[in-house]
């Protein structure tokens, strides 16, 4: 008989199984019908999809015994220790720290240096492209930091989300009229690469954990809005960034 | 064949290790040094962790092996001159947008299927799950996301086709989602607003990059590198719009029901 908890262990494949079932059928799909081609490769492609769907299943299980129980409890741990210095320290520096090395952020900033050299917004050469280029990652990352720190504040301090959010999108629309053109683009697109596959689930741990142990704030309203301070204030920064290198 | 797996694997190993590395240095800091509390069930957080880079090292090597190669040459393919006009040039390098049907058509798809399987929005739908006590459901939840995603996409490749200015599309967006908020019952505003940027890592981003550069190269008068910028921004604003919308239709047909029972048992009392 198949007892209840090795079904129970299989649980996350069966999952993972649902959950990437429509892309294999898309590409079945575009490929063998309106591209009329071969898949090529059929026993590669079936050796990545069981992959993937091993990876995706021991993920998942691994946010759910490690990341998301050490997420909480360390939030509990900043509550009931009080000091306020250490917790927003913390906040700033896991968003600082994992995305300044974020392979999306790096990949887009190349692309952006070649974009301003090209336009004649900065020095064509190497050096010149390289330091735009670091010089956008670091406030990217810096403006990740500062708004997974005033995420936290927020919870701490009881400001409804929605205010805030309109205020940055306020703030967007007018820089957008000041900003040099070439910048636009990448900025709205540094608020979607920043929040990576490991930085979201710790990050809405965090603020779970804050919202679950501090009194008077409910989890599913207070905790959650960290991820939209992080994909809001990038875009601002950048072209912040983008006004400041031509003055 | 065993060798140059393990090879790719010891790779991946590496980069993953290498961004996992702060998460772990930050966490080390303040759970030894700061708060300095034992923590609970070690080995199960160990093991854990240990699942989470696992998981992610097999997850990026098998997307490299079968999803992207094949989606970047699909994208590539469907975004070719000769497919989308069957063969015959275009005049004067004039574009109709009408022409890039499939184009519309393959963005929405692979937008819906590759934010589906995307990790961390898997994570929020449990958790979101987990704490409303069940009133959310993840799978609900994922689906309103994808579908935004999917509309954003398909939005944002009919912006390059027609070569109009990103800024226009994104304020309109932020209009919408404004409104939206007013109306939209409370619980799900700052589920939705975190959804825009959870919906773009490990599947999406790479995916849709080869979408954006591929049409904005194979379209005279755009340039692929500021025209290909764009879809990110896209696929992280309209699912806050779904998410709201797909709240506020459950919160109506929950009523509803409540009415219709009501009316019923009223005509059962008479």
């Amino acid at each position: 008989m198949i007892s209840r908890r090795f079904l129970e262990n299989f649980r996350p494949l069966l999952e993972s199984m649902r959950d990437l079932t429509p892309i294999v059928l898309v590409i079945l799909f575009f490929q063998e019908l309106v591209l009329q081609q071969p898949v090529p490769n059929m026993e590669q492609m079936l050796l990545g999809l069981i992959l993937v769907l091993v990876g995706l299943a021991l993920f998942i299980r691994g946010l759910e015994i490690g990341l998301f129980p050490i997420g909480e409890a360390m939030a509990h741990s900043f509550v009931r220790k009080g000091n306020a210095a250490w917790l927003l320290l913390f906040a700033f520096l896991l968003g600082f720290s994992t995305t300044v090395a974020e392979p999306a952020l790096i990949a887009i900033a190349g692309k952006a240096s070649r974009i301003a050299a090209d336009a004649g917004m900065i020095e064509s050469s190497e050096a010149g492209m390289a330091s735009y280029a670091l010089g956008l990652r670091l406030t990217v990352a810096v403006s990740v930091g500062i708004a997974i720190l005033l995420g936290v504040v927020r919870i701490l301090v009881n400001w409804p989300l929605h205010y805030c959010i309109i205020v940055g999108y306020c703030l967007v629309v007018g820089m957008t009229a000041l900003a040099p053109h070439e910048i636009i683009g990448i900025a709205y697109d540094s608020g979607g690469v920043t929040t990576s596959t490991i930085t979201v689930p710790m990050v809405t741990a965090l603020g779970v954990g804050l919202a679950s142990s501090i009194r008077g704030r409910n989890p599913i309203i207070d905790g959650f809005g960290l991820i939209a301070f992080a994909s809001l204030l990038p875009i601002i920064f950048v072209m912040f960034y983008g006004i400041w290198l031509l003055s | 064949m065993i060798e140059e797996f393990a090879g790719r694997f010891g790779e991946t190993l590496v980069t993953t290790l290498r961004d996992v590395a702060p998460i772990i240095a930050v966490l080390g800091f303040f759970q030894f040094a700061v708060l300095r509390g034992p923590v609970a069930n070690p080995y199960r957080v160990l093991r854990g962790f240990i699942y989470v880079i696992l998981g992610m090292v097999l997850f990026l090597m098998g997307l490299e092996e079968a999803i992207f190669p094949l989606g970047e040459v699909m994208a590539s393919q469907l975004t070719d001159p000769g497919f989308v006009s069957n063969g015959v040039e275009a005049l004067n390098g004039a574009v109709n947008w009408a022409d890039y049907v499939w184009v519309y058509v393959f963005a929405f798809a692979i937008g819906l299927s590759t934010t589906l399987a995307e990790p961390a929005l898997i994570a929020v739908g449990m958790k979101a799950e987990r704490i409303s006590g069940g009133a959310i459901s993840a799978w609900g939840l994922r689906v309103a996301v994808s579908i935004g995603v999917a509309g954003g996409v398909m939005v944002g490749c009919f912006r390059i086709v027609t070569g109009t200015d990103l800024w226009m599309y994104i304020i309109a967006a932020y209009v919408v989602v404004i409104l939206q908020t007013f109306f939209a019952p409370r619980m799900i505003i700052p589920l939705a607003y975190d959804s825009g940027g959870v919906t773009t890592s490990t599947v999406t981003v790479p995916l849709l990059a080869a979408l954006g550069i591929g049409l904005a190269s194979s379209i005279p008068g755009r340039s692929p590198l500021i025209d290909g910028f764009g879809l990110i921004a896209f696929a992280s604003v309209f699912p806050i719009m779904s998410v709201m919308a797909y709240a506020w239709f459950s919160e109506f047909v929950a009523k509803r029901q409540v009415v219709a029972r009501f009316v019923e048992e009223e005509e059962d009392a008479l």
